[in-house]
């Protein structure tokens, strides 16, 4: 056996990367294993960056309870972990009588989950919010926040990873054996792990877990959603999310506005059942289909404002032909009683990760009690924005560190010391996306024309690797063939 | 005897002429003679079309290894144009060289590359390479 | 703490270097151009190939040679050149106050502020990228654009790819297919999405035609695929209206794909600074002056216009240098007459003085023969020039003396055939 742990999380999205923060608070040992060479490269770093209210989902149903009592809870979440976050409020926008009655309808669930202060606002106060969204009126929702899934998972991590959390990146779970007090995780790459607790965080994946650990009563049906990314010039005409009515048989929250809490504007997602779990391509109708959907909330919308598409993958518990929401599964079974599987994490999976993740810890402790580490340090800091400090507190980092001097990344002003920082934190970044994804490096219009061949070098430097050898994101992903001439 | 009429890119400048050559075959040699050029700006497009429909001739610009250097290349160019089918060896040539830094613009590399009366010169400075701290 | 200067040139590529020499020349004395690069020069110093320098200098000169001229002009004239610093904000002064614009630029050295009279930007442009072209498909490595290519090629020594494609017919897309071939790569075509070229025509022939490269016109990239690297696309024929057609799609093995679909001026400065932009150029609306709408803010070269030649960009600078020492010297005369276009993708300057010659640059829609740009005012043709041969991919250039004007109402450039 490689490495003995207490626990072994499977999965280094938001959910695993909570899990493994909630359950550092405790004297174990405890290990992430993730797939990719890094964190959050499924569904919790593909989607709109929102902090849900919990007016979506059936009263009594945990991704209710959960929802609401993370959307409570982040700002306190945001301080310790250093994670940007703004609660901008949220406007669901109705035309005609049929959004209005279904509007009410979500007020009444809203109250019924113990959403505060949602109300239906007509056109002129709705005009105030948001004075560049269309619609007749609107159900105004105070609570619902933005935030940068990636950031929040690298807090997560970062926190967990400082309090003892160990990460094994580009490692695949193959098999799971069950010795009676422990189980053997293997991987693809040819290690095994033991530990005698295991949480499958698996996301789009998790069903698989959970029949490699022995229940294979989960089906996860994956859900394709594409968005569009915004210039940052779009970004002061949308303040706050702005959503249509939902539309109950897709069991998607219907295509919406999203600003960034970066200032850039998404538009998605649409809501397509696939047979591949991780097709995270756009498509022409699709990218048509954002386009006019979304105008017709947000008539602003430009072709010339685009920057970038992506997709993510809803990991859904419920088929096409069921459409809308199963509720969040977490639980142990009797088959598996030392596994605690967390399938059809879904929307709001994001807002509930800590309450989720807080569930786990009291699933284990079910079954044996768990001492807190005196020693567990709930904050990390993450480093300085340069962009968005005063002149002064500019100036005053530069004095510092020369390298806050040396802008890098001209559309997002990001300088050679965040660069540097996103490489040599805990969980620094190992490729080119690594690095865009922890400091915004290349996230821009030019997306990276200019600063790509500086984040190159600067990641080569740091690395010892040879630039030739570097990966664009995932294995596989080399971005160069080689040299053009061979020097020294 | 026969007559043919070709258009030609001039390449020599931005304009890029289309130039129309006409041509007669000579009865004895076989070869192509050009009787009548229209369509360029200025004489050199008139020169260039005939070459290039008997021998065209390329200019070449490249990269050679810096050995030592603050930068790993230095840009060449040839000084003259050469006949464009002579191109691939004279890049084999360009690939095989290195040179130590520091390197200077201007500086020949090459003189009389392949003997087609060319030499190769690089294009740009290149510092030696700072000491590492 | 803030220093004064006379004039700040935002950007050390072509256009601030040549006008940074001109102010000199002018008489213009404390003159600072703040470059992000540690090294002045721009795009050129990636642009290993030659063809520049012929209107400028009458001479075929490489990209790093250019830029050596007028840096060492430069160096000459006593300008300031600083280096590795990053303009960051513009601030106007207050309009009418007369007062000077605040220029804040970070740098090692410091967070740097200074104050002038006039600022140039001078900050070129940008290229399209996958985005903003909306391509399909999966996002794996090996989409590049033209210019980061040139760059890794040219600068860093790294090969982007072995077997590939491009899409767009920009210069620099040629250029690069030219460059990579003769490295050893394999690029299987060209792809234009327009039903003609949008490089020149001496670069379609040295560079495509030279080497047996496809040009397919009236197609485009539908499709990306591969996970980690690329490994093929989807191309389809387009329709008059830009819109693939169903059915004639083909899969291209391939593990590049490069991009030279069009260049955007950079002008984030300059709408944080208060100008208002042209939609078509991506530009800065300006006089004749190169003067934006903010007294004293210049714009020129690929910043107010994306120019076809390196050359051309120099000299629409150094005559923005002149205007701009006029403007600290005695003034510039008002510009009240606008200029519009039809049959152009647009026109430059946007407004005319009438009481002095001025130069219109435009670039026509479509490729046509025997054509010709008449400037009318009032209904009726004041000036005319011929086009024996027009291209979108080129620049024109017409000089409009003031007598021809016959009014302070605005003026069109038209675009006709010789009839």
């Amino acid at each position: 056996m490689k490495d003995s742990y207490d626990v072994i999380i499977i999965g280094g999205g938001v959910i695993g990367s909570a899990c493994a923060r909630e359950l550092s608070r405790y004297r174990l040992s405890i290990a992430v294993l993730e797939k990719e060479n890094d964190l959050c490269r499924g569904a919790s770093g593909r989607n709109s960056g929102v902090l849900h209210a919990g007016f979506n989902n059936r009263p009594g149903s945990l991704m209710a309870e959960l929802c609401v009592e993370g959307c409570a809870g982040f700002q306190q979440v945001a301080e310790e972990l250093s994670v940007p976050f703004r609660r901008t409020g949220k406007l669901v926008v109705g035309f005609d009588e049929e959004d209005r009655r279904q509007l009410l309808a979500l007020i009444a669930q809203g109250k019924a989950n113990g959403v505060p202060g949602l109300a239906l606002v007509d056109k002129a106060r709705m005009r105030e919010l948001a004075p560049f969204v269309e619609g007749e009126f609107a159900m105004w929702s105070p609570s619902t926040g933005i935030l940068d899934p990636f950031q929040l998972t690298l807090g997560l991590a970062e926190n967990a990873a400082a309090n003892g959390v160990r990460y094994h990146l580009s490692r695949e779970v193959s098999a799971i054996k069950d010795r009676g007090t422990s189980y053997a995780v293997l991987t693809a790459s040819g290690e095994a792990f033991q530990s005698r607790w295991v949480v499958n965080c698996a996301g789009i994946h998790s069903d698989r877990i959970a029949a490699i650990l022995g229940t294979s009563c989960y089906e996860i049906h994956p859900c394709r959603g594409e968005y569009f990314v915004l210039d940052q010039r779009s970004g002061p005409l949308l303040p706050l999310p702005a959503y249509p009515v939902p539309n109950l048989r897709t069991g998607g929250l219907g295509i919406h506005l999203t600003p960034t809490i970066d200032g850039n504007v998404l538009i998605g997602p649409s809501a397509e059942y696939t047979d591949r779990r991780e097709d995270f391509s756009s498509t022409r109708p699709v990218m048509d289909l954002l386009l006019s959907d979304g105008a017709r909330i947000f008539p602003h919308l430009q072709g010339d404002l685009f920057i970038r598409s992506y997709a993510g993958m809803r990991p859904k518990l419920t088929g096409k032909t069921e459409g809308g929401y199963h509720d969040f599964v977490i639980e142990r079974r009797k088959e598996t009683p030392r596994a605690v599987n967390l399938v059809g994490i879904e929307s709001p999976g994001l807002t509930a990760a800590l309450p989720i993740a807080r569930r786990v810890v009291r699933l284990i402790q079910e079954e044996e009690p768990l001492t807190p580490r005196p020693d567990f340090q709930p904050r990390r800091s993450a480093p300085p924005r340069f962009r968005d400090l005063s002149p002064e507190e500019q100036a005053r980092l530069i004095a510092r560190d020369p390298d806050y001097g040396e802008v890098v990344c001209r559309c997002e002003t990001i300088t050679k010391a965040q660069v540097l920082q996103a490489i040599r934190g805990p969980l620094g970044a190992n490729s080119i996306t690594g690095i865009k994804y922890r400091c915004r490096a290349s996230m821009g219009r030019c997306q990276g024309g200019y600063c790509q061949q500086r984040l190159v070098q600067l990641l080569a430097q740091e690395t010892g690797a040879a630039p030739e050898e570097l990966l664009y994101s995932e294995e596989g992903s080399r971005l160069f063939f080689g040299k053009v001439r061979e020097n020294d | 005897m026969m007559d043919r009429t070709e258009e030609v890119t001039c390449i020599l400048c931005p304009n890029g002429c289309a130039v129309t050559v006409s041509s007669r075959q000579d009865p004895l040699s076989g070869a192509w003679l050009p009787t009548a050029v229209s369509g360029n700006l200025c004489g050199r497009g008139e020169a260039y079309a005939k070459q290039e429909l008997t021998a065209p001739r390329r200019t070449l610009t490249s990269s050679v290894a810096v050995d030592g250097g603050a930068l790993p290349l230095a840009s060449v160019r040839l000084t003259k144009a050469v006949p464009r089918e002579r191109l691939p060896e004279i890049m084999e040539e360009i690939r095989r060289m290195r040179v130590s830094a520091p390197v200077r613009m201007g500086q020949t590399l090459a003189e009389n590359v392949r003997g087609l009366g060319a030499d190769l010169i690089c294009t740009r400075n290149v510092e030696k390479k700072p000491a590492q701290d | 703490m803030t220093e004064r200067r006379d004039v700040i040139i935002i950007g050390g590529g072509p256009g601030g270097l040549a006008a940074a020499a001109e102010l000199k020349r002018q008489g213009v004395e404390r003159v600072l151009v703040i470059e992000r690069e540690q090294e002045a020069g721009g795009i050129l110093r990636q642009c290993i190939h030659d063809g520049f320098g012929l209107t400028r200098f009458r001479k075929s000169l490489s990209g790093p040679e250019y830029a050596w001229r007028f840096l060492s002009e430069v160096r000459a004239s006593g300008a300031e050149l600083l280096t590795n610093a990053m303009a960051l904000n513009i601030e106007a002064p207050e309009e009418g106050t007369g007062g000077s614009f605040t220029v804040t630029a970070a740098s090692p050295s410091g967070l740097l502020r200074y104050r002038a009279a006039a600022v140039v930007l001078a900050m070129g442009c940008r290229e399209r990228t996958r985005g903003a072209l909306a391509i399909p498909g999966e996002r794996p490595a090996g989409v590049f654009t033209a210019g980061a290519a040139q760059a890794y090629v040219n600068l860093k020594n790294l090969m982007p790819g072995r077997e590939i494609v491009i899409l767009g017919s920009g210069d620099v897309g040629l250029i690069m297919a030219r460059r990579l071939t003769l490295e050893g790569a394999r690029v299987l075509g060209v792809y234009e999405i327009l039903p003609w070229p949008s490089g020149l025509p001496r670069n379609l022939r040295q560079c495509l035609q030279d080497y047996g490269i496809p040009l397919y016109l009236s197609h485009t990239v539908t499709e990306i695929h591969g996970r980690g690297r690329l490994n093929g696309l989807t191309v389809s024929q387009v329709d008059r209206a830009r819109r693939p057609i169903p059915g004639t799609e083909r899969h291209v093995p391939c593990d590049t794909l490069i991009l030279s679909a069009g260049l955007i001026p950079e002008n984030e400065l300059t709408r944080k600074a208060g100008a208002a932009i042209d939609p078509r150029t991506g530009g800065p609306v300006v006089d004749q002056y190169y003067q934006t709408g903010i007294p004293g803010l210049f714009a020129a070269g690929n910043v107010l216009q994306v120019h076809d030649l390196v050359d051309y960009v120099s000299l629409e600078a150094e005559n923005l240098a002149r205007s701009a020492a006029r403007f600290l010297a005695s003034g510039l005369p008002p510009c009240p007459i606008p200029v519009e276009g039809e049959g152009v993708t647009h026109t430059v300057p946007h407004f005319i003085s009438g009481t002095e010659d001025a130069v219109v640059s435009f670039r026509v829609k479509e490729p046509l023969r025997q054509g010709r740009a008449e400037v009318r005012q009032d209904g009726r043709a004041i000036y005319a020039k011929r086009l024996p041969r027009a291209v979108p991919a080129e620049m024109e250039r017409l000089t409009l003396p003031s007598a021809s004007l016959v009014s302070q109402n605005s003026i069109k450039v038209v675009i006709s055939h010789d009839g």
